[in-house]
């Protein structure tokens, strides 16, 4: 097997504003002294007068961003998960949200898989904030190529849109023919015994799951969900119809994001079980993000595990 | 300033004051201190010296206003009323459910409003990010920001400041409309903010000190604003004002920070305000 390639989605987020700002001139990007982490170093290189650095300030961040999107240009606002989504939350609700203002939020450092740094830096909420604010996108991608046409599709749609990226390294799963639309989701491998619907860093380890239970001779349906509102609600509906047991995995709380967004829809109108793999309801802390991300179940492993618990509790014999 | 200009902005003054009584009077709630206090400044805004039009609330070249004190929206509607941005009446619609008159400043609904603003502290960043906007883009219109004096103790104010000096936002006026208190009593108890003229010249501004009811102060200090062009620095106009300022029974009250008036306090203000209104009318 040829080795994976592989690029952490925040390298693919300073690439594409970048390569988006060179024909579209209205982009200004933002940063709260993080550029090197966020890697909107790379637009200041090629774009300094474009390029608004607002020192360790994220909630004056947000409300600058919301004033230059009056002024008709198109900002991305850059720093932590952690901050953007929970620091300066009050901000987006309230200014970019409540005005709904063509404000792109692109948050770097997502999840337990920003490591070393501990749980005050790992944000394991943001996809349930975000949510909870009504007209604001939330969108996070499995790897560089769907990191790119996010960043593409959120400056082509009016309104805001929050981004979240991460900091390790994400497997390739996309080739250059992948497109992304907001509000849809992608099915990457068919099978009917059971549904792993995941978003970010774990759908790579959800396929690898998916490789492990074949050998087995159970098959299931691999799906990203990178669109996380809106969600793709009839793909999930044809999940639950088609293969009756779902399993969400994300590098999230399970309260408030992609487990609930799922439950959410199959509740109302196709019940059917849905386990949610995420952390659950605890902190992170210090680690390496692989230690981290098996420790907190986001493995091939956990994913294949959980799978094969579903089959027997819930398959006939 | 012109002696008819003087008297047509007192009556525009006296007109906002009437406006604040009659929408909070019709809402059951509200905010009249801090709107009263507000009242002269906006009439100076609106009637003399920002650029916008009702025609074109939208014009990209117009100068912006963020009410960052969003609790004296009575003062910014009764304002845009009069200046033609919508009907007069609509202001007995404040607070009621289906009106466009949002409790706090809504951009998406209130025609004029440039800003949605509630939440103390964001206005001002908001504005900051205007007035960057209007360098990049290339424009050449101002931003006003009106704050109250309790409003300093936010933090995301002076976060705001040190970007607008940073950035050399000299299109941006701060004004802080300093009537003295605060939800909780006297601002110089509850929090103290002084020496504000201080801070702000520390954190790189260029500051002035002026009665915020008496049109001669108001001049001067929008004068020294316009000055400040071209000096790659902010200015604060710290604007001296009485909370409840135009109703006897107000001024000076924090009580009346978020309460309206009964019948009987609404006839009677109305009444002082109307005598105020037809002497100006005389002069």
């Amino acid at each position: 097997m040829s080795e994976v390639k592989s690029k952490a989605t925040r390298v693919s987020y300073g690439e594409a504003v970048t390569e988006l700002a060179r024909e579209h001139n209205d982009i200004v990007v933002l940063d709260a002294d993080l550029s090197s982490a966020t890697k909107t170093d790379i637009f200041r290189k090629e774009f300094p007068e474009r390029h608004i650095q607002c020192g360790v300030a994220e909630q004056n961040m947000m409300n600058v961003a919301a004033g230059l999107s009056t002024t008709g240009l198109v900002p991305f606002a850059s720093t932590f998960a952690m901050f953007a989504a929970g620091r300066a939350f009050e901000m987006v609700r309230n200014t970019i949200g409540y005005g709904h203002l063509n404000v792109k939020i692109a948050a770097t450092h997502g999840g337990v898989s920003v490591g070393e740094d501990g749980a005050s830096h790992q944000c394991c909420e943001d996809f349930a904030l975000m949510r909870s604010i009504p007209g604001m996108t939330v969108l996070c991608p499995a790897d560089d190529i769907e990191a790119k046409a996010m960043v593409k599709a959120a400056y082509e749609q009016e309104g805001p849109v929050y981004l979240r990226f991460s900091r390790a390294a994400s497997p390739l799963i996309h080739d250059e023919t992948y497109t992304f639309t907001i509000g849809k989701g992608e099915v990457l491998r068919d099978g009917r015994d059971a549904a792993v619907i995941a978003v970010g860093l774990p759908v790579s380890e959800a396929l690898k799951a998916a490789e492990k239970l074949a050998a087995e001779g159970i098959q299931i349906r691999v799906v990203n969900m990178g669109s996380l509102k809106p969600v793709d609600e009839e793909l999930i509906l044809r999940c639950a119809r088609e293969c009756g047991k779902i399993v969400t995995v994300e590098e999230h709380t399970v309260i408030g994001g992609l487990g609930d967004a799922v439950s959410a829809v199959t509740s109302a109108h196709e019940p059917v079980p849905v386990i949610r793999l995420g952390v659950q309801d605890e902190f992170g802390h210090s680690g390496s993000a692989a230690e981290l991300l098996n420790e907190f179940g986001l493995t091939a492993d956990t994913i294949a595990e959980t799978v094969r618990d579903m089959m027997l509790e819930h398959t006939a014999v | 300033m012109e002696r008819e200009e003087k008297k047509r902005l007192k009556i525009a003054a006296a007109d906002i004051r009437k406006g604040i009584m009659t929408s909070t009077y019709y809402a059951r709630s509200g905010h009249p201190g801090g709107s009263l206090s507000a009242a002269d400044i906006l009439a100076y805004l609106y009637f003399h010296e920002m650029n916008v039009s009702p025609e074109d609330p939208r014009d990209p070249d117009r100068d912006r206003f963020v009410l960052s004190k969003g609790h004296a929206a009575p003062a910014l509607y009764s304002a845009l009323s009069l200046k033609g941005y919508f009907p007069r009446e609509d202001l007995t619609t404040l607070r009621h459910s289906g009106s466009h008159l949002q409790g706090h400043p809504n951009m998406r609904t209130t025609p004029g409003v440039d800003m949605s603003t509630g939440s103390l502290g964001q206005g001002l960043s908001t504005a900051a990010g205007m007035a960057e906007g209007a360098k990049l883009t290339g424009r050449d219109f101002r931003v006003f920001a009106l704050c109250g004096d309790g409003e300093m103790e936010e933090g995301i104010i002076w976060e705001a400041v040190m970007f607008a000096a940073q950035y050399k936002l000299d299109n941006l006026c701060i004004m802080v409309d300093i009537n003295g208190l605060q939800i909780d009593g006297r601002t110089k108890d509850v929090m103290n903010t002084d020496p504000l003229d201080q801070k702000f010249e520390a954190f790189g501004c260029r500051v002035i000190s002026r009665n915020g009811h008496e049109l001669e102060d108001l001049e001067e200090a929008f004068e020294f604003f316009r000055e400040g062009k071209g000096t790659g620095m902010p200015t604060v106009l710290l604007l001296s004002t009485v909370k409840g300022k135009g109703v006897a029974y107000m001024e000076n009250e924090a009580g009346w920070h978020g309460k309206a008036p009964n019948d009987r306090q609404y006839k009677i203000a109305m009444m002082e305000l109307e005598a105020h209104r037809a002497a100006l009318e005389v002069i």
